[in-house]
């Protein structure tokens, strides 16, 4: 996702240059190599899932996994205890899991930026006041403050994206706020200011896109971490409710064969911690393409 | 909870010297601290008033409670007045260390907290104790040793670590410990033969005192599961925090200087360099509480351990509020002490050691 | 990892020998933390494990293994003519438990039981707001604060309840934990101490067993009572290990860290019967499960129309699909395991065909309604929304096109009451003392509609038949009446009685006389176990 803001906000010589850099980290190609499958399984998954995520096939009730002992080919991963599919539920929850990700960073994203600029670029009282309160989010563990929101709301998965959104704020707008602060005194904003440029312009067309590579490595890193959340979240029961094949919730529906079935335990985290790896070593890349400390050492 | 992203240091004091502003500037976080905790209560008192459903009628479960003997509760609860009153009254409690009574078992908050923040606690030190023991070493040595196929493979496993949705990891580890080799216990915190009493809440120091035999053991074998899950996230987080500002202060002019003056390269690298490198790393330990206490709840929900992070868990489920609420309350309080404290060490550290 | 196998080798001998050395230790694993240590104050059933059926006795117990009441602290009762009079005479020489925090200076007498219920019901009484928000559910459920119109001493050992109208369910109801006889030496003391809320954290009975120590959400640990009346227990030490998962709980059971676990996940029943080590008791539970019309709302006010719904619903696929059969379909509002339960009664016969017709018969055409499913498991249905599409297809097949809707657990409970609720409700009951009463005038009389009667449904000849059954103390005729109540439910459907779950005990092969309970209570009295 940020890769294609990228496309888009940057000249096409930045791009080259940020390509450049990003490119020499090998590990952050392959996260991108592995997140683009993981897309691309997640947006055709109704051409690449063998079977449906929801019909129950009663005759095949825990089937283990292909390759081992008394499974079958056409169940590659097994069945779990209803008889459904665990590689078609693991393709079909790739799409939600993706779907949170990008949601919640980009309300958490928009909503910080905005929040973070207005505290950056006009101090005082207001600053003060919003600082203080995203303190007191931050005083909370997030994911008890994520659960305690979701059981106020009701669970679900719009419910649980919401509250991961909510307690991932305080990050993006402390982020904007000091990247705002250094900015709005350097001289090319008192230039424009001079000019006659109105706050508006100021805050959104001048100050924000030179404020944007810290805040593209956090949404990298935000969106790994509303991932997990939301896995917790499901896990926990408070998340997306069953039969959703969010890959949290199945763990959560897992538990009950942990001695059992191990496999309808595993693949879930599997591919949970793929995602996840894939998305941080993107991060990574990312934060030493843009960050032009590091990438002189 | 994936924690390297939430470093913020404090800058705002980097350059300043002597007591006085030192003084100033805890008096002045202390200020901050109450409406912060203000802001807190607020926040856990309107969270329970929002929560859907009403908890005097979950008492009587599925026989119907009659409308005059629910509201008589109501009254009794003090449910019935108005949002305000409720919340002055609550605020004035809490002055008092009144922190509400649980609504399903009649205790009260605080002391419940009191009883399961133990193990909690013990929990999370020896989890952090892991964390940093390996975490630190294993960032300077990939450090040392950039580039080399030694810092890829920590590094690699680093990422792995602070990728890892722990809940899922604790159920591999109990499935392969316990459930295969069968080499450690489910779940709890010792074996239900020994029995003592609890003079510190901490399983490990009190089954020593007890001195019954085998009962250390007992402890350190239910353990040591739960502490692996609790501290993965950290650890990766310790060990890439070490290694960037290892390379940092590795790069810097006292350091090249040490080196060329033929100092041992371990002189240099432990004396000088680690040294520096380890303000950084100190903060970033600090702001794990918070990450400890998320993967606290998620840890103990998978090894039935009793202590605070499960028993909020279970309060939400319960629809508990007035525990929900105190628990809030209380963790927060916490957080923001220990964060506190952890300025204020980051303060005295940092300007005494740079020059 | 090689040494860390020898180092938990290790632990493991020392534990086993640490365990040889010691008393003879019974481990329950426990499903949840009690709520407290006084059952007057709660209802979920592991406190009235944890407290009541360890620590106290009642007046009249249930025997053990059925819901016919025995004598217990009370030797032996008259019940007046007129039903409401009931004079119980204690059993003398019973002794009060001695422990760390309390050492009693006398035996039960009529003051503990006079103390017992005031503390419940008198508000002028120091114990009835001894704790915050002390509230005495039970006993304000059961009707009990309407009812009584004293409690008074004959002599020490005689106790006179003198109640305002007869109420044969009276005995059964005595027989319940909530109604655990206390000592009121303790309560004075600590009373006198000011240390009230001790009554609620260190226990202290009749009981066999001894209250020690509770490690909140860990474990309780009690020993046997050497004075106990009934006689010194077999076991020396009794632990509920309180584990919250129920696969956690099957593990444990498994690698012998307890002896018996309480509800195991439907799911791993297979498997635990399957274990050589391992014996499985199970017993019809005392619930029942139903869908409640609401038989105010047209055209559920029609008996066909109910009816035809009835027919429609396949309840064998339910109790496979939610219990993976650890239930029996029900035909009765009441579970078979119950006194007067009226086996003749005739189910109404999974058959879309005529259940079609009969819609057309009684001129419904594309019925459109609304099927309630509850938010939570509860243990007479362990997944209502599971249930609920199961009964929204079987619908389909006849042409009703039912909507599952679902609240909040508390605004379920308070809505589904309402008498102008739109839709079917899934509910159930659990019984609380094995007397049909607590089933049938509880939840289908007409004093219950717009509450626990959530069919709001008033039949002036089935509820002659439950109120006569009230006011008569003998038990064969009140077993006729019930039976003839049965029938005219049945005919009249203002449910569709869906299933009675069966509870299931898994237990080490090397225990010996655990009796499950009907009322689905954990009773260690009298358990052994095998070297």
């Amino acid at each position: 996702m940020a890769v294609a803001e990228i496309k888009t906000t940057k000249p096409q010589t930045g791009f080259a240059e940020f390509w450049f850099y990003f490119s020499r980290n090998k590990g952050a190609v392959m996260g991108l190599v592995v997140f683009l499958i993981i897309l691309f399984v997640a947006v055709f998954a109704a051409f690449v899932a063998p079977h449906s995520p929801s019909v129950q096939n009663r005759d095949v009730l825990l089937l283990p996994p292909g390759w081992t002992q008394g499974g079958q080919w056409t169940y590659l991963l097994g069945t779990d205890a209803v008889g459904r599919d665990i590689l078609s539920r693991l393709i079909y929850g790739a799409r939600f899991s993706l779907f949170i990700g990008l949601v919640v960073v980009t309300l958490s994203v928009i909503s910080g930026v905005l929040v973070g600029l207005i505290a950056g670029y006009f101090r005082g009282r207001t600053d003060t006041i919003i600082m203080r309160v995203m303190d007191i989010i931050l005083a909370f563990p997030s994911l008890l403050l994520a659960l305690v929101l979701v059981a106020v709301l009701g669970p679900g998965l719009v419910n649980a994206m919401i509250a991961i959104s909510l307690v991932n704020l305080p990050h993006f707008v402390r982020l904007t706020r000091a990247a705002v602060m250094s900015e709005r005194t350097k001289d090319y904003v008192i230039a424009s200011r001079v000019a006659g440029a109105g706050t508006m312009r100021l805050m959104f067309l001048t100050i924000l896109p030179n404020c944007l590579a810290p805040l593209i490595v956090q949404a990298t890193l935000a969106f790994s971490a509303a991932i997990l959340d939301a896995a917790a979240l499901g896990f926990l029961g408070m998340g997306a409710q069953p039969p959703t094949p969010e890959w949290g919730t199945m763990l959560a529906e897992a538990r009950e064969f942990i001695q059992r079935a191990w496999w309808v335990v595993t693949f879930p985290g599997v591919a949970i911690l793929v995602t996840v790896i894939a998305i941080n070593l993107m991060g990574d890349g990312l934060r030493d393409a843009l960050d032009p400390k590091l990438k002189r050492s | 909870m994936a924690g390297g992203s939430k470093t913020f240091g404090p800058s705002v004091f980097q350059r300043k010297k002597g007591l006085a502003p030192m003084l100033r500037f805890i008096f002045g976080r202390l200020a901050v601290l109450i409406p912060t905790f203000l802001g807190v209560s607020l926040i856990a008192f309107s969270f329970i008033r929002l929560l859907p459903g009403d908890p005097v009628m979950l008492m009587s479960g599925e026989r119907v409670m009659a409308p005059e003997r629910h509201t008589e509760l109501m009254h009794q609860l003090g449910l019935d007045r108005p949002m305000y009153v409720q919340y002055f009254d609550y605020l004035g409690g809490l002055v008092t260390g009144d922190f509400g009574s649980s609504i399903v078992t009649k205790r009260p908050v605080l002391d419940d907290f009191m009883n399961l923040f133990p193990a909690t606690l013990e929990l999370s030190l020896c989890a952090i104790i892991v964390a940093v023991l390996l975490g630190i070493p294993a960032g300077v040595i990939a450090a040392v040793k950039r580039g080399t196929w030694l810092d890829q493979s920590l590094m690699g496993v680093a990422l792995v670590g602070y990728s890892m949705p722990i809940f899922w990891w604790g159920l591999l580890l109990i499935i392969f410990f316990s459930g295969y080799l069968g080499w450690t216990p489910v779940s709890g915190r010792i074996s239900m033969m020994y029995f003592f009493p609890q003079v510190t809440g901490f399983m490990l120091i009190d089954s020593l005192i007890s001195g019954q035999a085998g009962a250390f053991k007992s402890a350190v074998s239910y353990l040591i599961l739960p502490t692996v899950v609790l501290a993965t996230i950290p650890l990766a987080v310790i060990a890439r925090q070490t290694r960037s500002a290892m390379l940092e202060v590795l790069g810097e002019d006292y350091v090249r200087t040490a080196r060329s003056k033929g100092l041992s390269p371990f002189r240099v690298i432990g004396v000088h360099a680690l040294r520096n490198a380890l303000i950084p790393v100190i903060t970033t330990i600090g702001l794990q509480v918070g990450v400890l206490l998320a993967g606290a709840i998620l840890t103990e929900t998978i090894f039935s351990w009793p202590g605070i992070g499960k028993w909020m868990v279970d309060s939400v489920f319960k629809r508990d509020y007035q525990v929900v609420q105190g628990g809030l309350m209380l963790i927060a309080a916490m957080i923001m002490i220990i964060n506190l404290i952890v300025d204020v060490l980051y303060g005295f550290i940092n300007p005494r050691i740079r020059h | 990892m090689k040494k860390l196998s020898t180092l938990l080798a290790a632990t493991a001998i020392a534990t086993l020998m640490a365990g040889s050395a010691w008393s003879k230790t019974f481990v329950y694993c426990s499903e949840a933390s009690p709520e407290g240590f006084d059952p007057g104050l709660y209802t979920g059933g592991q406190t009235f494990d944890a407290a009541a059926h360890t620590v106290y006795n009642r007046l009249v117990e249930f025997k053990r293994g059925t819901t016919e009441i025995e004598p217990a602290l009370a030797e032996s009762w008259e019940i007046s003519a007129d039903g409401k009079e009931y004079t119980f005479k204690l059993r003398p020489g019973v002794k009060f438990q001695t422990t760390e925090y309390f050492t009693p200076t006398r035996e039960l007498n009529a003051d503990d039981v006079i103390f017992s219920f005031e503390r419940q019901y008198k508000a002028d009484n120091a114990w009835n707001k001894y704790v915050p928000g002390a509230s005495w559910e039970y006993f304000s459920g059961m009707g009990l604060p309407d009812l009584l119109e004293k409690v008074e001493k004959v002599d020490d050992l005689t106790v006179k309840i003198v109640l305002k109208r007869p109420e044969a369910p009276l005995l059964a109801n005595l027989g319940m934990p909530f109604i655990s006889i206390l000592s009121k030496e303790y309560a004075d003391k600590l009373q006198a101490d000011g240390k009230m809320e001790l009554m609620n954290q260190q226990p202290l009975g009749t009981g066999p067993f001894t209250f020690v120590a509770y490690q909140p959400d860990a474990a309780i640990r009690y020993k046997a009572n050497p004075d106990y009346w009934g006689g010194k227990q077999k076991i020396d030490d009794l632990v509920f290990a309180i584990t919250t998962d129920a696969a956690v709980r099957a593990q444990k059971l498994k690698a012998g860290e307890c002896q018996l676990m309480s509800y195991p996940n439907a799911a791993d029943v297979a498997e635990l019967k399957a274990d050589p080590n391992l014996n499985i008791s199970e017993q019809a539970g005392l619930n029942v499960s139903y869908l409640a019309y609401n038989t105010l709302v047209p055209p559920f006010d029609k008996v066909e129309v109910r009816k035809a719904l009835n027919m429609a619903v396949n309840k064998q696929a339910i109790v496979d699909a939610v219990f993976q059969g650890a239930a029996t379909v029900a035909k009765n509002p009441i579970p078979p395991t119950m006194w007067s339960y009226n086996d003749k009664v005739e189910d109404d016969k999974y058959d879309p065909e005529v259940a079609k017709k009969m819609l057309e018969d009684a001129g419904v055409k594309d019925l459109k309604m609304k099927i309630w499913a509850m938010p939570v498991a509860r243990p007479y249905m362990l997944n209502a929304r599971r249930a609920a599409e199961l009964m929204q297809s079987d619908l389909a097949k006849i042409g009703v096109t039912a909507e599952i809707v679902s609240y909040e657990w508390a605004e379920y409970l308070k809505l589904s009451s309402a008498k102008d609720r739109d839709g079917a409700a899934i509910l159930g009951w659990t019984g609380d003392n094995g007397d049909p009463d607590n089933f049938l005038d509880t939840l289908l009389g007409c004093d219950a509609v717009g509450g626990n009667n959530r069919a709001q449904w008033c039949n002036k000849e089935f509820d002659d038949l439950v109120t006569k059954a009230k006011e008569t103390s003998d038990v064969a005729e009140r077993t006729k009446l019930y039976e003839e109540a049965q029938i005219v439910f049945k005919k009249e459907a203002p449910w569709n009685t869906l299933d009675h779950s069966l509870a299931v005990v898994p237990m080490s092969k090397k225990v010996s006389g655990f009796v499950q309970s009907p009322l689905g209570d954990f009773v260690f009295e009298g358990v052994d176990i095998a070297e």
